[in-house]
């Protein structure tokens, strides 16, 4: 009889669990000394281990830039890879922080999953990437093709969307992970493997015969990446919201991470405010007033670490595009630290 | 004056029922309150909950459909439907597959043939101690692999192909006289099993046997046949053709079907395997030899004394090992086949991001084919029990 009760007692505490506060995401994240990150584990230049353990990526080094701001050091992130199956209940259930692993933000997403996204670090579309043997140059000729592509992506509803629109019939191989849907797309199970523009730039260089793989012109959607966070903790959302803003702002700015010192003793006042020489614009967030010159120092403008990831200085040679600065024609945007 | 109490064995049996309803009271209370609390954190984290998305348009693709499917009207109950039956498809195939291929390696396990033992062993062995997982990626690569591309597909004589886009067959299409054919086939069931049942009742009355074997096959064949040849042949059948990319029309099996199905069978038919070997070990030797006495041989003495009485011992674990296969047919999720788990419980939940109410469906329908799996077999057992007197 003891023994039922105590077993009755441990198991109502566990059913009747008081709901986990969210909104003390930062203070946990404090406590445990350590950002936890969700990342890709498979994609070069966004979010990939070397041989060594060491995490690289343009993704990556986002979170890296949160943890620097934060600690002061961009070390003290624990990656965790996510597929797309398991992506969004890592981070509603808590098992990661922040969400940084070439998500699109969509509007379903953003109202029935509890998560917010905050900030569009990527501004990306679908493409296609066909053997060249098929003598396909547009994907307009990809009537009755078979397409492999991740399931749970919107990449697979895009597509199916593209080829209804245009009449055209599809035949879709769906896949748990990117990397068995390019072994089936090298091993001719599929004409063509669809997923985000930046992504096929990458997977394009895993593939057996990369002379064999073209990557057809047509951008058949949108796909704004960014990082997500849970809804409910306004603090943490601003804090990763302002970390992208200071990089791009940094980048506005003239601030590298090589002169991020001497642009210390810069008179220019929005350098001044950027790194914490005026104003206290670090407190609301929880964080110390030299956020940003530490998000700097440590990782970089966004500039740079677009380069050094997917840009000119790596294997993927993405072009800036989209995701230049507004002054230079493209889409990202720096708000005013003010 | 004696007290008109209850004797105490009344009271202390009212108080053990009136322990047991608390006790039920108090489960069910947990398991509403955890039900409540759960609606509640998924309401107040802003995640979407209840069944409304069943009705919402799907938007994706399926590779392999039993019903009609369409990527722009269907909604996601449909697919659910789809992934349902592709589950099914495997797993009943798969028993079918494992049944026959184990009872056969379990009894030539047995056989006096010292090769044949061997290998039976061996056989074993090997493949019940591999994790399936592996051996289903082993056949999909191996059977993808080994195939050919679509331009050098194999051109079957029949009218096919096979490429590693799986096998194309002509696909049957029936004109309207082959009702009759279907008609004439259910016919011939029936008066097979009447002939047989004649037959029996005559041995056991005037002990001549007749050849019930070939009688049947003749009515099941022959009477189709008749009706097939009388209704003008009315069947007719499309030819699969290569197209730019891929194979149009005709019947299409998938790699990735095949794939699941030999792993999962052959997986199972090592496990199926001992099961029958033990229960055969477990019929008394003195049946067999009583049999041999009598001049039966063996292949005989199996089928008509030995195996009958070894299925009241096979039958249970037999039916833990067909709900075994029934559960691991969800390991398709990793070759891309699409069945319950990957088409629900993969896309469907991704797509709504409503991970309880999918997750809590899917564990519902797997358990409901489990226990009906289990009822039929319990059935079937009941009635190769032993009947004592």
């Amino acid at each position: 009889m003891k023994r039922i009760a105590t077993a009755l007692s441990i198991a109502m505490l566990l059913a009747f669990s008081a709901q986990t506060a969210w909104s003390q995401t930062l203070q946990t994240v404090k406590q445990r000394g350590q950002l936890i990150c969700g990342a890709n584990g498979t994609l070069g230049g966004f979010g990939l281990p070397d041989p060594q353990g060491n995490w690289t990526g343009f993704d990556v080094d986002f979170c890296r830039a949160i943890a620097a701001a934060i600690f002061n050091d961009p070390s003290k992130v624990k990656f965790v890879p996510l597929t797309t199956g398991n992506r969004f209940t890592a981070l509603q259930s808590g098992e990661i922080d922040v969400l940084s692993r070439n998500t699109t933000w969509t509007m379903s997403r953003d109202t029935t999953l509890g998560l917010d996204f905050a900030a569009v670090t990527f501004y990306d579309g679908q493409g296609f990437m066909v053997h060249k043997s098929l003598k396909v140059s547009s994907a307009l000729e990809l009537n009755g093709a078979s397409v492999c592509v991740q399931q749970g992506t919107t990449t697979e509803l895009n597509l199916t969307d593209y080829f209804r629109s245009h009449h055209m019939a599809l035949k879709t191989v769906t896949f748990a992970t990117a990397d068995e849907a390019i072994k089936a797309y090298d091993s001719g199970r599929c004409d063509s493997f669809t997923t985000d523009s930046s992504q096929l730039y990458s997977e394009r260089l895993r593939v057996t015969n990369p002379d064999d793989t073209i990557v057809l012109p047509e951008i058949i959607s949108k796909e704004p990446l960014g990082p997500a966070v849970r809804q409910g903790d306004d603090t943490w959302e601003d804090l990763v919201r302002w970390t992208h803003q200071a990089m791009l702002d940094a980048e506005e700015l003239g601030v590298t991470k090589s002169n991020v010192d001497e642009q210390l003793k810069s008179p220019n006042p929005e350098i001044r405010r950027l790194l914490g020489i005026e104003g206290q614009f670090g407190q609301p967030l929880g964080l110390t007033n030299d956020w940003a010159y530490r998000i700097i120092k440590h990782v970089g403008n966004y500039g740079e670490s677009f380069e050094r990831n997917v840009g000119q200085g790596s294997p993927l040679k993405i072009a800036r595009g989209l995701n230049s600065l507004w002054t230079k024609g493209g889409l990202q945007y720096g708000l005013p630290v003010r | 004056m004696i007290a008109a109490s209850k004797p105490r064995h009344y009271t202390v049996r009212a108080g053990r029922i009136a322990l047991q309803v608390l006790l039920a009271v108090i489960v069910c209370g947990l398991i509403y309150g955890a039900f409540v609390n759960a609606a509640n954190n998924l309401a107040h984290a802003h995640i979407a909950s209840g069944f409304g998305f069943w009705n919402n348009s799907a938007g994706f693709d399926i590779s392999q459909t039993l019903i009609a499917y369409s990527a722009s009207t269907s909604t996601f109950g449909r697919a659910f439907w789809v992934g349902l039956l592709n589950t099914l498809l495997v797993a009943g195939l798969g028993i079918v597959l494992a049944t026959a291929l184990g009872f056969t390696i379990g009894i030539a396990r047995l056989s006096r043939n010292w090769l044949v033992t061997r290998l039976a062993g061996g056989y074993v062995e090997l493949i019940r101690n591999i994790p399936l997982l592996l051996q289903l990626l082993f056949w999909y690569n191996a059977v993808l692999k080994a195939l050919p591309e679509l331009r050098n597909s194999i051109a079957l004589p029949t009218g096919g192909f096979l490429n590693n886009r799986g096998l194309f067959l002509p696909r049957p299409e029936f004109a309207p006289g082959f009702a009759a054919v279907m008609a004439a086939l259910l016919v011939g069931v029936v008066a097979a099993i009447a002939v047989r049942i004649w037959a029996r009742r005559r041995r056991e009355r005037t002990g001549a046997p007749a050849p019930v074997g070939w009688w049947s096959a003749a009515l099941i064949a022959g009477l189709p046949l008749a009706a097939f040849v009388l209704a003008g042949f009315p069947l007719a059948f499309e030819q699969p053709q290569i197209s730019r990319f891929n194979v149009i029309g005709g019947l299409e099996i998938l790699p990735e079907f095949a794939a699941l199905v030999l792993a999962l069978s052959v997986y199972t038919a090592a496990f199926i395997a001992e099961v029958v070997r033990a229960g055969i070990l477990a019929v008394s030797p003195g049946q067999t030899e009583a049999a041999q006495a009598l001049g039966l041989r063996s292949g005989a003495t199996l089928r008509l004394v030995v195996v009958p009485q070894a299925m009241r011992v096979i039958v249970p674990p037999l039916t833990s090992q067909y709900l075994n296969l029934i559960k691991n047919s969800s390991l398709a999720v990793a070759i891309g086949y699409p069945d319950l788990v990957q088409v629900f419980a993969g896309s469907v939940l991704n797509i709504t991001g409503q991970a309880v109410e999918v997750i809590a469906i899917t564990m519902a329908v797997y358990l409901t084919i489990s226990l009906v799996t289990s009822l039929l077999m319990n059935l079937y057992g009941r009635m190769t029990a032993i009947v004592e007197r």
